[in-house]
């Protein structure tokens, strides 16, 4: 089943996907236009993995790592699907990430890959934005890159784990204007759902709800103000995005506050 | 006495109560009862955030070596990481110590707990959303790199103790002049003082939610000093904070935890 959370009339609801619309868990049908999306998972630990694609991992002149190099993120920087994403005015370089995200169904402590799948509810989308821009070499990529307002879409829907047969075989493509900018498959990743449930679980617990975003292959372009970013996982959904600038969000870049200044 | 919000264990509502800090003394309704007779919960909620290298003896010790490669320059943004909801620890209970690990570092952070939602908030304003601080023991496995994010090092369950209250907001007159002190079996191993900080609390919080917001519930650490004292098992650690309160936990092997030989 494809579950989602919309704010409709008013509300919070929980919803699934019926004949192309939605039906509320009060059991209206609305269409997906009406809506607003919600991230599909509440987001409280998130975790995000770098350069697990090794194809990517070239792309950014780094040779794939070692161990999983993982970082995490917080709640602020998730919105759902249809939204928009700030691109800052100073900014030279801010690339989409589209990525399968792995949801945890229940506490998963020294778990073995044999058995992790059986801690995964299910599958969303994600799209990892980052400004590489803002790159500095302290616990990098660190959270002004990756932890942004409005950086990390997520969505459009929650999959449950027993409708998707193979996880690690699913085309990834991002499409920008309507072009195929991105395209890899879940297989290429240098480290697996089941290996990095038996990495992180092996000094931490994992809880239920908590989400790992496992990576993007290649194929990273600048996104510029107004272009509109679909990121699709095969199976999973599409999840639309617009890059907006400063004005949408009341912010007056500091040249522009110079610039009224001497007009004033 | 200071007012202040606790989390009393086993009891679902938060509580205000007014606190000595420094004798850890917590009185309610005109009765007054002794840290250790009481059972804590951590007193927050939300996510917690720390700040690597702000004080200045912190970006001092790496020395030249911010020049060098991996890192090629002095740091310009706060750099940040999250302790997540599996490393949200309370005051008296246990942190437990990794198999294979001998010494924790011990990090003694003034947490400043958010009171309401905080955007591209101004400097000048910054304290206005902060609803109180809190003692948190930001604990690490040592690593000497900084380059790539720690989470192995920073993130393993119950590393980060807090509490045991929250101080309101205008108890505390500057947060960028309190003395933090680390005492392990009663010795006196750090004294720091949040003078020393690169960016103090205001600019902090101005900087950081340029970015990122923070939301009721929230806590910002402010760092942790240099020379993070090291704790090893059986050793009792004591975090104080001038004003705002004494944080006390064990360190105990993990396997000797209830449910630790899983």
């Amino acid at each position: 089943m494809k579950r989602a959370r919309v704010a409709y009339a008013g509300a919070i609801h929980e919803a699934v996907e019926k004949d192309g619309r939605l039906q509320l868990n009060d059991g209206r049908m609305v269409e997906e236009q009406e809506v607003v999306w919600l991230p599909p998972v509440e987001p409280r630990t998130v975790f995000a993995l770098g350069l697990n694609y090794a194809d990517h991992a070239a792309e950014l002149a780094f040779k794939a790592p070692e161990e999983p190099l993982v970082f995490l993120k917080g709640p602020n920087t998730f919105i759902g699907h249809r939204a928009e994403t700030r691109r800052p005015a100073d900014v030279e370089y801010m690339h989409y990430e589209c990525e399968l995200a792995v949801v945890i169904g229940r506490p998963a402590r020294n778990v073995k890959r044999e058995e992790a799948y059986d801690y995964v509810s299910g599958y969303t989308v994600a799209n990892d934005y980052a400004i590489r821009d803002y790159l500095e070499n302290y616990y990098r990529p660190n959270l002004r890159v990756k932890n942004r307002d409005t950086c990390t879409p997520i969505g459009p829907w929650f999959v449950d784990a027993e409708d998707i047969k193979d996880p690690m075989n699913l085309t990834l493509k991002t499409y920008v204007n309507g072009e195929v900018t991105q395209e890899g498959n879940t297989k290429d990743m240098v480290f697996d759902i089941p290996y990095l449930i038996e990495y992180l679980s092996s000094f931490m617990t994992l809880n239920e709800g908590d989400i790992i975003l496992t990576g993007t292959p290649k194929g990273s372009v600048d996104t510029k103000v107004g272009d509109e970013v679909i990121t699709e996982v095969e199976g999973i959904g599409r999840l639309v995005n617009t890059i907006a600038g400063d004005d949408t969000f009341s912010i007056r870049s500091s040249s522009k506050e110079e610039a009224s200044k001497l007009t004033t | 006495m200071l007012k202040a919000k606790v989390k009393f264990r086993g009891v679902p509502q938060s509580d205000e109560v007014n606190v000595r800090a420094a004798e850890g003394v917590v009185e309610k309704n005109g009765n007054q009862l002794g840290l250790n007779e009481l059972a804590f919960d951590a007193p927050v909620s939300g996510t917690i955030y720390g700040t690597l290298l702000n004080y200045k003896g912190a970006l001092e010790a790496l020395g030249g070596e911010v020049n060098e490669a991996p890192y090629k320059a002095a740091p310009k943004a706060p750099i940040l990481y999250i302790k997540p909801a599996n490393t949200i620890n309370s005051h008296s209970l246990p942190i437990p110590l990794p198999e294979g690990v001998s010494e924790l570092e011990i990090g003694a952070a003034l947490g400043v707990v958010i009171g309401r939602t905080a955007t591209r908030v101004s400097e000048e304003e910054a304290l206005e959303y902060v609803a109180g601080y809190t003692v948190v023991n930001d604990v690490s496995i040592p690593h000497a790199s900084v380059y790539r994010p720690a989470i192995k090092q920073k993130a393993r369950d119950g590393f980060c103790p807090v509490g045991p209250w929250v101080v309101n907001r205008e108890e505390v007159d500057n947060p960028d002049s309190l003395i933090t002190r680390v005492f392990i079996n009663g010795e006196l191993r750090q004294e720091n003082t949040t003078a020393n900080l690169i960016r103090p609390v205001a600019k902090l919080i101005a900087d950081v939610t340029d970015f990122m917001t923070l939301n009721a519930g929230d806590t910002l650490l402010v760092g942790v000093p240099e020379n993070a004292p090291l704790a090893k098992a059986g050793d009792e650690v004591r975090i104080e904070i001038d004003g705002v309160g004494c944080l006390e936990n064990k360190v105990v092997r993990e396997n000797e935890l209830a449910g630790g030989g899983f």
